[in-house]
């Protein structure tokens, strides 16, 4: 059984990946992938946020099994069923998150279902002594006895990749290693990479650093929507090439912008305004004006700071500097409490985790927020609750059957409509949106953009962060541009164009 | 050089062990007597095995209520064994502990394989085995052999006037098999690995499901080891024998200093931990005016002690990982 033939990397490629596909209920997460990693070469995948980066490696490990396609190793097909059984083929994942576990020693980290045994028990002389060695490949002498929680994030995951390396790993896989590392860790890491580059090893590097792709990288492999965009060579790739991949497609500009017929909305005109809000290490002070009636895109690489500002104006992260003001008044951000309590909503990336309350109803999902407005003391009679949830669900088009079924049964695109349901009914005056459409349809997606709009026509201000450049350039009046957390640029009407963001984005 | 972190919690049950003992030989001459230690192998033995069962459990990041049952059980299934159907109690014991083993294994599957909380499974093995005592028998029987005589007259003597028991000694043999199963087999580091980090230790290879079913099927083995000691111990069985006693084996996992989210620990801390309860019981029994109550709120103050040690212990551990987002 030889698929030698499919692989046209030759000899040279000991990973090959072809035609991958992996389908969740109502979403595509990979469609049609291929993918080789040749024997000592690094090789950047690179992508948005849902571009399916992390569904490609799930199931190339055997997290997720694949739904179409074949995954060669030296030219034969595998199939592992979990992690384990892809080490035991020899490909070794490390993650951001260290999946070692801290409360054991370094060396038992190292040596797990490995120890060196003696009639039957383990012999903790030898393992030890194992487990330096394996780490003085690495050039890295600590104490091994001490448990690994003891040690930083820099020097777990060097065990982690010590770990890797010592199972005779043939392909290394480096799922953003290095973001939790500061500038000296980052450079060991990428030392250490090379070395491993230069024994054979085909490395596999995730990063949303565009810098470090261009330091240690020899390929780039970019995906965009779970569908592969190319596989290019580093240094023949121009950085605003490269961001274009990942942001934009190569087609003809859109240009049914609605900047134009701007003023849609007469009403009180209420401006927020962001002055030099800003946190140590995780935002530069940013200003920026919001008004009623308007939106503001938010644009910007994975990491740029997008959430971030996000969260820092809604107060879900305390800012250190800067202030907001709503209407020429400072407003207290201490939490999201008294952002809600001031007007303020945000719909966050991260449904599932941050946003719905699965196992609530619907109704109960939407009167959440009102519910924190008007204080826990002042219950909202049932009555209204089922008038606001009936309105919603007509209004939005929410697809459930009744307002009684739980939003975790719902489909990404009508859970993301409850929680903008749940901000319409407290009747804010900001509403931050953060990726509103990640992991939704394309049905549903043209409904929320076009919801976006109405809520503006109604008089919102809104903030809406996004990596999808067309959506950006199709709805905001406004864009802020984004990159290594600090704002770059603003550009205004006919400014907006994918082309312009992109420039702006890569400097 | 620093000393391991790992270490601290059982240098406080030491720490304690010590303070408790030194208390006892200052305030009651009679405490330096072997007598007092040899009472204490004793009259814990059925505790501490259970409770180095339970340290496995607990270690793996679970926990097991069975065991109190269970203990009852084997006792009254002895007596059926041995007074019913004349069988030599050795032969009875043998079928219990495979008894037991098994029940602790078929808890562990569905505990394993469905994915279920350990505290339910174990509550509902906890009634079922109560439950099963009463069907064989619902009194207090004896279990009358010249084996069973000879087990709790059987005596190896110590130094002054104390004596180690059939069943101190095989307390004594299960610690030292424990330890071995915790520190030097692989079964043992991947039970650590689990507790300490579950997800991870899928990540890293490790037959995750099979050591948690094995992890049950050893704490069902030890309990029913536990049961047989103890109805050889008291030479007889009541359907309502060992009530709690899965309590007290937690706590003496506790105060021995593991960590009660798994992960860390240690069999000869669990030793430790049951010898505490002994000599605070002890303790009690000596000053003479206090009420026998007091055993258990110094146990509670203890536990609160050492729940809140190993607070502090955690999270300078997690305070380390921020970095995960």
């Amino acid at each position: 059984m030889s698929n030698a033939a499919l692989s046209d990397g030759g000899r040279d490629t000991v990973l090959s990946v072809r035609g991958a596909g992996k389908f969740f209920p109502g979403v595509k997460a990979l469609q049609d992938v291929d993918f080789d990693l040749k024997r000592g070469e690094i090789h950047a995948l690179l992508g948005e946020n849902g571009a399916g980066k992390s569904t490609l490696i799930k199931v190339i490990t055997g997290v997720h099994p694949r739904d179409a396609g074949a995954v060669m190793l030296d030219g034969i097909e595998i199939h592992p069923q979990h992690p384990g059984d892809a080490q035991g083929l020899g490909i070794s994942t490390v993650y951001q998150e260290v999946n070692l576990v801290p409360t054991l020693s370094v060396a038992e980290n190292l040596m797990l279902e490995r120890q060196t045994r003696k009639f039957g028990l383990i012999s903790w002389r030898k393992t030890e002594a194992d487990a330096k060695a394996a780490l003085e490949t690495l050039g890295l002498d600590i104490d091994v006895n001490r448990p690994l929680g003891s040690y930083s994030v820099a020097i777990q995951q060097l065990v982690a990749i010590a770990r890797a390396v010592a199972l005779d790993a043939r392909v290394l896989i480096l799922d953003e290693p290095t973001a939790s590392l500061d500038g000296d860790e980052i450079q060991t890491l990428f030392r250490i990479m090379r070395d491993l580059r230069d024994k054979g090893l085909g490395i596999v590097f995730v990063t949303h650093f565009l810098d470090q792709v261009y330091a240690v990288t020899d390929r780039i492999t970019v995906l965009r929507n779970g569908r592969l965009v190319g596989t290019f060579v580093t240094r023949d790739l121009p950085q605003i090439d490269l961001i274009n991949h990942m942001l934009g497609r190569e087609l003809a500009e859109v240009s049914a912008h609605r900047h134009q017929d701007e003023g849609s909305y007469v009403g009180p005109k209420r401006t927020i305004q962001v002055k030099n809000l800003g946190k140590k290490r995780v935002l530069e002070p940013v200003s920026l004006d919001l008004h009623a009636g308007e939106i503001v895109g938010l644009a910007g690489l994975l990491g740029s700071g997008r959430t971030e500002l996000s969260e820092l104006i809604f107060g879900s992260q305390k800012a250190d500097s800067g202030l907001v003001f709503l209407d020429g008044e400072p407003v207290m951000l201490r939490s999201p409490r008294h952002a809600i309590r001031s007007g303020f909503g945000l719909c966050p990336e991260d449904r599932k985790q941050d946003g719905i309350v699965a196992e609530l109803s619907v109704r109960e999902n939407i009167v959440l927020a009102l519910q924190g407005r008007r204080g826990w003391l002042r219950p909202i009679p049932r009555a209204e609750q089922q008038q606001f949830a009936d309105d919603m669900i007509r209004a939005l088009g929410i697809a459930t059957p009744d307002s009684e079924k739980p939003v975790g049964q719902l489909s990404g695109g009508n859970q993301q409509k409850v929680i903008l349901a749940r901000w319409l009914v407290s009747k804010p005056i900001l509403l931050i949106l953060d990726e509103p459409t990640r992991g939704i349809d394309v049905g549903a997606h043209a409904d929320i953009i076009k919801l976006i709009k109405e809520l503006c026509d109604e008089g919102l201000a809104l903030l809406v962060a996004s990596s999808e450049l067309e959506e950006i350039v199709a709805f905001a009046d406004r864009v802020a541009v984004m990159r290594d957390r600090e704002k770059v640029s603003e550009l205004v009407g006919a400014e907006i164009t994918q082309t312009r963001i992109i420039e702006a984005i890569a400097r | 050089m620093k000393i391991n972190e790992r270490f601290y919690p059982i240098l406080a049950t030491l720490a304690v062990l010590a303070l408790l003992y030194g208390y006892g030989i200052f305030e009651h001459r009679a405490f330096s007597d072997t007598y007092v230690l040899g009472a204490l192998l004793t009259d814990n033995a059925f505790l501490i095995i259970t409770a180095v069962g339970m340290t496995f459990v607990i270690l793996s990041g679970g926990i097991d209520l069975s065991v109190g049952s269970m203990i009852a059980f084997i006792g009254v299934l002895m007596a059926e064994l041995v007074t019913g159907f004349g069988m030599h109690p050795l032969m009875a014991a043998l079928i219990s502990l495979i008894v037991g083993a098994a029940f602790g294994a078929f808890m562990g599957v569905i505990i394993a394989k469905f994915d279920i909380q350990p505290f339910i499974i174990t509550l509902a093995g906890m009634f079922f085995l109560r439950g099963v005592c009463f069907l064989i028998n619902l009194d207090s029987v004896p279990i009358d052999h010249p084996f069973v005589a000879a087990f709790s007259g059987f005596k190896v003597p110590l130094p002054g006037r104390g004596w180690l028991t059939a069943s101190a000694l095989l307390m004594l043999a299960t610690v030292i098999g424990g330890v071995v199963i915790a520190h030097y087999t692989r079964f043992g580091r991947n039970v650590y690995a689990i507790g300490g980090d579950r997800h991870s230790a899928e990540l890293l290879g490790i037959p995750v499901h099979g050591t948690i079913i094995r992890v049950y099927t050893l704490s069902g083995f030890f309990s029913a080891l536990s049961g047989v000691v103890f109805a050889f111990y008291t030479a007889s069985a009541y359907p309502l024998a060992a009530v709690g006693v899965e309590l007290d084996a937690i706590a003496a996992v506790v105060i021995g200093g593991t960590l009660l989210t798994g992960g860390m620990g240690f069999v000869m801390g669990t030793f430790f931990g049951g010898i505490i309860m002994g000599v605070i019981q002890t303790l009690i029994a000596f000053d003479g005016s206090l009420n026998s109550w007091w055993t258990k709120i110094m146990i509670g103050a203890l536990l609160f002690g050492f729940i809140v040690l190993q607070r502090l212990i955690t999270r300078s551990f997690s305070g380390m990982r921020a970095g995960a987002t």
